[in-house]
């Protein structure tokens, strides 16, 4: 199956980014594909490069990074969202790119499944 | 909104069924203006979009709104805005605003009130639900 990933939250206050993560690594263990995950709210968070967890935390800016760069799965940032918080290009951890609300509508048309995470 | 220009105009290859579920008032956090975008974005890519209003969700359309005191910005006239984007399934659970002693008179647009059953029905019958 095609699924789309959105993720609501950031990294910290909400377990959302974590389960998202989790169910894009247990999907395609199992075989599907995501055709992306979409970034909104506070989600836009996930991609600040900037952002240092201590040391014996989970990175999630790197982990969805990593899936980024060497699963090559397409994670896209709300600019609109982006922008109000400070996430522009200069501070995006790599793996993610920065593009309009339209390609959340699109990975609805696209996906098979769209999976919402957060509250 | 500035990211129309993904849309190429020629009209869309699929048309889904969209809904989206507004579930929170509409200050205290910021959900339900960004969720409002979102819907503005889906109807402008000429999808088959509906929106829910539910718990505190349904004080997002509530008329006569003053946010001068908390310094936020009023956008409740946007959802009057929705009609020319062609965003015309409004439907607001009857529960919801019951139970917040308002009634269809008290909202700021004409919403289809159903209860959660009928809802229910509706929503079962989308291709994506967005929540929030």
């Amino acid at each position: 199956m095609k699924f789309g990933i959105l993720v609501n939250e950031g990294p910290f206050t909400h377990q959302a980014s974590d389960s998202a993560y989790r169910f894009v690594l247990a999907a395609l263990e199992k075989g599907h594909e995501i055709y992306r995950v979409f970034f909104y709210h506070d989600g836009v968070n996930n991609a600040n490069k900037l952002s240092e967890p201590q040391s014996d935390d989970r990175d999630l800016v790197k982990l969805w990074s990593a899936l980024g760069t060497e699963r090559e799965i397409d994670l896209v940032v709300c600019v609109a969202a982006a922008l109000r918080r400070g996430v522009k290009d200069d501070i995006l951890a790599e793996g993610f790119r920065i593009s309009g609300l339209g390609q959340l509508i699109e990975a609805g048309v696209e996906s098979d499944r769209l999976v919402v995470f957060g509250d | 909104m500035d990211d129309f220009d993904e849309f190429d105009g020629d009209g869309p290859e699929v048309v889904k069924r969209f809904m989206y579920v507004n579930r929170r008032a509409p200050y205290g956090t910021v959900y339900a203006l960004e969720c409002l975008e979102t819907i503005l974005i889906a109807a402008a890519f000429e999808q088959d979009v509906s929106v829910v209003f539910m718990d505190d969700g349904v004080y997002q359309l509530k008329k006569d709104q003053d946010t001068a005191a908390i310094g936020m910005k009023n956008f409740s006239p946007t959802y009057r805005a929705l009609e020319g984007y062609e965003v015309e399934k409004l439907y607001v659970e009857k529960e919801s605003l019951e139970e917040r002693g308002l009634t269809a008179e008290d909202l700021v647009v004409p919403v289809k009130v159903l209860n959660s059953a009928e809802l229910q029905e509706i929503m079962a019958a989308q291709d994506v639900v967005l929540s929030s």
